[in-house]
C-alpha cells in the first residue's frame, strides 16, 4: 500500500465520528441527488414514451395551399371540432417514390403511409364528430405500436373493419361486432364494423379516433390511390428535430417532428430539468462545504503529527496527498452510502406511489449511468473540497507545530 | 568531499524571530559535529538550545550565517532536497507528543522508512521490529502509541530515531519528561546505540547527570556557546 494512503485511511479510521458524520452527510446529499434524478427522468421518460405512444417522431404533408391545414395527425385532433366541413383533403405527389427516398434517410427506423380525415360517426339517434385514420397495420405498427393499447376484440381493419375508442364506444353503445355508419363530406354514408376496441388512456383520443384500412379512408376522403401524410419513426426520440429539418430539406414537404407538435410540453419538460440541475447544484455545493470544513479541522487537529511527519522525511507533496486522499475516500464512500439511500427512496417511493392497476405513478430511472455519474461527482467534489485545507497542511511549518505542540 | 567533511558545521549562524518586534535567538554559533560523537547541549531555558536544534534538523532556516550538514550548504536546498536530506542523515527525539498517536508502536517506528517510498513492506516490518526489540520493547510492537507508558513512548521514538540509521540523532530532553529511573535507562539505550552504531548524539538536557555521561557538552547562554568541553578536558580541569 503505498505511504499516503496507509496514512489516509488511518486517520479516516481513527477520527471514526467525525468520518461516520461527514459519510452520513455525504449519503443524504448524493441519495438526494439519485433519488430526484431518478424521479424526474423516470417522470420525463414516461411522459415522452406516452406522447410518443399516439404520436410518430415525424409527420410528413403537403405543402400548405391555403392558410390554414387540415387535422391530419392525432396531435391535432383537438381542433377537429372548430374546423369547417372537410376541405379537399390533399395526397402527398409521388408518395411513393417519397417513402422509398424516406426509408433509405439515416435515422429514419420506419414510414407508414396514412390518410387522415374528420368524419361523422352515427349509430341511431347519437352522432359524433371523429378523425379518421387510415392506415396499413403491419406497416403502421412499425411507427407506433398501436396494437397493445388494444383492450377488446382484433386489430382488425380488412374491409370495412374499424378498430374505435373506449369513449366512442360508450358514447356510442357499441362493443365488438356493433355497426356503425361514417358519414364524410357530401359522401353516402359508409357502414363499418367494430372488430376492436383500443385505449390510449387519453379521452379525447378514445372519443375521436377511428382506425380503418387504408383503401377505406381513401374511398371516404375521395383520395384514391393517395396519402394524406407520412408517419416516421426515428432512432432518437430527441434528434426528432433535426430529422424533420433534413426531411423538409430532402422532399420540400412539410415535415413536424412531435417536439414541434408539442413545444408546451417540451417547455415543461426543460424547466423541470433545469430547478433538478439547480438543486443539485446546491446539494452538491452544500458536501463540498461539509467536507472541506471536515477536513479543515482535521488539518488543525492534526498540526502535531503532521509536524511530526515532516521531520521524519515525509515530503509536503506526500502530505498533501494525505488530504486530499482523505477527500477522495470520502466522496467515494459517501456516495457509495448515497446510492444505498438514493437506492432505496426511489424504489420505496416506487411502490408506494400506484395506480389503481398497481402499476407505479411515478416510474424510476435508476440507472449504471446516474450511479457512475453520481460516484464520479462525488469524487471529484471530495478531491476539489479537500485541496484547500491539504495545501494549507503542507504550509504547516513543522519547526513551530512541533515547539508549540 | 562528504566523507572528508564534518557531519555538522556551523558558521556565525544567527536567528532572529518576529516581524516587527524582533528577538535575535542565536547570536552568531560557531559549532562542529563530527561522527560518532555524544554531545550534550545545555544552558538556561531562553538560551537558544530547542532553536538551533531545530536549524541542525533543517526544520527551520537560520536567518544568518552558514549550515553545512555533511559539507552540503543548507541554503541551497530546496523543501524537497531538505526533507530528503533530513529523513536520511537525521533522527529526531523529542521532549512531547513524540509519537503518533493512530499508530501502533511498530507503524510509528516504520514512518521514516516508508516516507521514502518503495521499501518492500516486509523488510520495513523487519526493520521496525528488529529495532523496537533493540529497546526493549518486542513484547509491544502492537499498543497504540497511547496505549504506552511515557518511557516506554520514548524509547519508540528513540526506534523510530534510528530506523533509517542516521548518522546523527537530536534529542530534545529525551529524559526531561521521564523519572530519574526511566531516564537513566533511556539515556543508557542511547549511549548504546552510540557505542554499538557509531551514531552521533546531540543530547539538549537540564539534568547534569544526563549531560555527565556524555563524551562533549556544549553550554550556551543568551544565544551564545559559552562553553565547549570534551569530558576528558573536563577531567583534567576538575584533577587541577
Ligand atoms: N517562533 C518564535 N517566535 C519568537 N520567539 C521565539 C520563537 N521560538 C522561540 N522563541 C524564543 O527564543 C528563545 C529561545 O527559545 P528556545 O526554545 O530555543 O529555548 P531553549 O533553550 O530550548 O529553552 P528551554 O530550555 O526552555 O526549552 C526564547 O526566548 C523563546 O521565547
Ligand atoms: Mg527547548
Amino acid at each position: 500500500m503505498p505511504f499516503e494512503l496507509f496514512i489516509a485511511l488511518r486517520y479516516l479510521k481513527d477520527g471514526r465520528l467525525q468520518t461516520g458524520l461527514i459519510l452520513a452527510g455525504i449519503g443524504v446529499g448524493v441519495g438526494v441527488i439519485i433519488f430526484l434524478s431518478a424521479l424526474i427522468t423516470g417522470l420525463q421518460q414516461s411522459i415522452v414514451e406516452r406522447t410518443l405512444g399516439s404520436q410518430p417522431f415525424v409527420v410528413v404533408r403537403p405543402p400548405e395551399e391555403m392558410p390554414r391545414a387540415l387535422a391530419s395527425d392525432p396531435a391535432a385532433l383537438n381542433a377537429v371540432e372548430t374546423q369547417r366541413p372537410p376541405q379537399r383533403i390533399r395526397s402527398i405527389t409521388g408518395w411513393e417514390q417519397v417513402e422509398a427516398l424516406l426509408q433509405k434517410t439515416p435515422g429514419v427506423v420506419a414510414v407508414a403511409p396514412t390518410v387522415s380525415g374528420p368524419a361523422i360517426a352515427v349509430r341511431g339517434e347519437a352522432a359524433l364528430a371523429i378523425a379518421i385514420r387510415g392506415l396499413d397495420i403491419e406497416a403502421y405498427s412499425a411507427v407506433i405500436d398501436v396494437r397493445k393499447r388494444l383492450v377488446d376484440g382484433v386489430f382488425n381493419l380488412s374491409g370495412f373493419n374499424a378498430v374505435v375508442g373506449t369513449e366512442l364506444a360508450r358514447k356510442l353503445g357499441v362493443g365488438v361486432g356493433g355497426r356503425l355508419r361514417i358519414q364524410t363530406g357530401g359522401k353516402p354514408e359508409t357502414v363499418y364494423t367494430v372488430a376492436g376496441v383500443f385505449d390510449y388512456r387519453n379521452t379525447d383520443l378514445n372519443e375521436r379516433l377511428v382506425f380503418v384500412s387504408l383503401r377505406g379512408a381513401q374511398t371516404l376522403f375521395g383520395l384514391e390511390g393517395g396519402v394524406s401524410s407520412l408517419e416516421i419513426r426515428g432512432t432518437e426520440i430527441f434528434g426528432a428535430d433535426a430529422l424533420a429539418d433534413e426531411i423538409r430539406d430532402r422532399t420540400g414537404l412539410i415535415a413536424e417532428s412531435w417536439m414541434a407538435r408539442n413545444g408546451d410540453l417540451l417547455v415543461g419538460l426543460r424547466s423541470q430539468s433545469s430547478s433538478s440541475v439547480m438543486i443539485q447544484v446546491f446539494v452538491i455545493l452544500a458536501v463540498a462545504l461539509g467536507i472541506a470544513s471536515v477536513l479543515a479541522v482535521s488539518v488543525v487537529q492534526k498540526a502535531r503529527e503532521i509536524g511530526i511527519l515532516r521531520a521524519t522525511g515525509t515530503r509536503a507533496a506526500s502530505v498533501t496527498r494525505i488530504f486530499l486522499l482523505q477527500g477522495a475516500m470520502l466522496g467515494t464512500l459517501g456516495s457509495l452510502l448515497g446510492i444505498a439511500i438514493g437506492t432505496a427512496l426511489a424504489l420505496l417511493f416506487a411502490r408506494l406511489a400506484t395506480n389503481p392497476d398497481g402499476s407505479p405513478t411515478f416510474p424510476v430511472a435508476l440507472t449504471g449511468w446516474l450511479y457512475a455519474r453520481s460516484v464520479g461527482v462525488a469524487l471529484t467534489v471530495g478531491l476539489v473540497s479537500a485541496i484547500v485545507p491539504a495545501r494549507d497542511a503542507a504550509r504547516m511549518d513543522p519547526a513551530t507545530v512541533i515547539r508549540n505542540g | 568531499m562528504a566523507e572528508a567533511a564534518p557531519l555538522v558545521r556551523t558558521e556565525g549562524l544567527t536567528k532572529t524571530y518576529g516581524d516587527h518586534v524582533t528577538t535575535t535567538v542565536l547570536k552568531g554559533i560557531d559549532l562542529v559535529l563530527e561522527p560518532g560523537e555524544l554531545c550534550a547541549l545545555t544552558g538556561p531555558s531562553g538560551s537558544g538550545k530547542t532553536t538551533l536544534l531545530n536549524l541542525i534538523g533543517l526544520l527551520d532556516r537560520p536567518t544568518g550565517g552558514r549550515l553545512l550538514i555533511q559539507g552540503l550548504d543548507a541554503r541551497t536546498l530546496d523543501d524537497d532536497a531538505r526533507t530528503t536530506l533530513r529523513g536520511r542523515t537525521l533522527g529526531f527525539v523529542f521532549q512531547f507528543h513524540h509519537l503518533l498517536p493512530a499508530f501502533s508502536a511498530e507503524e510509528n517506528v516504520m514512518i521514516p522508512l516508508f516516507a521514502q517510498h518503495g521499501r518492500p513492506q516486509a523488510w520495513m516490518h523487519e526493520r521496525a521490529r528488529a529495532l523496537l526489540a533493540a529497546v526493549g520493547l518486542a513484547e509491544r510492537m502492537g499498543y497504540r502509541a497511547t496505549d504506552l507508558s511515557g518511557g516506554e513512548q520514548q524509547r519508540v521514538a528513540i526506534a523510530r530515531a534510528l530506523v533509517m540509521e542516521p548518522p546523527l540523532v537530536l534529542a530534545d530532553e529525551p529524559t526531561g519528561n521521564l523519572d530519574t529511573q526511566t531516564g537513566a535507562q533511556v539515556l543508557e539505550l542511547l549511549r548504546s546505540f552510540n557505542r554499538e552504531l557509531g551514531t552521533a548524539f546531540v543530547i539538549v538536557t537540564h539534568d547534569e547527570a544526563v549531560a555527565e555521561r556524555c563524551d562533549r557538552i556544549v553550554h550556551m547562554v543568551d544565544g551564545r556557546v559559552d562553553s565547549d568541553t570534551r569530558v576528558s578536558e573536563r577531567a583534567l580541569i576538575l584533577e587541577k
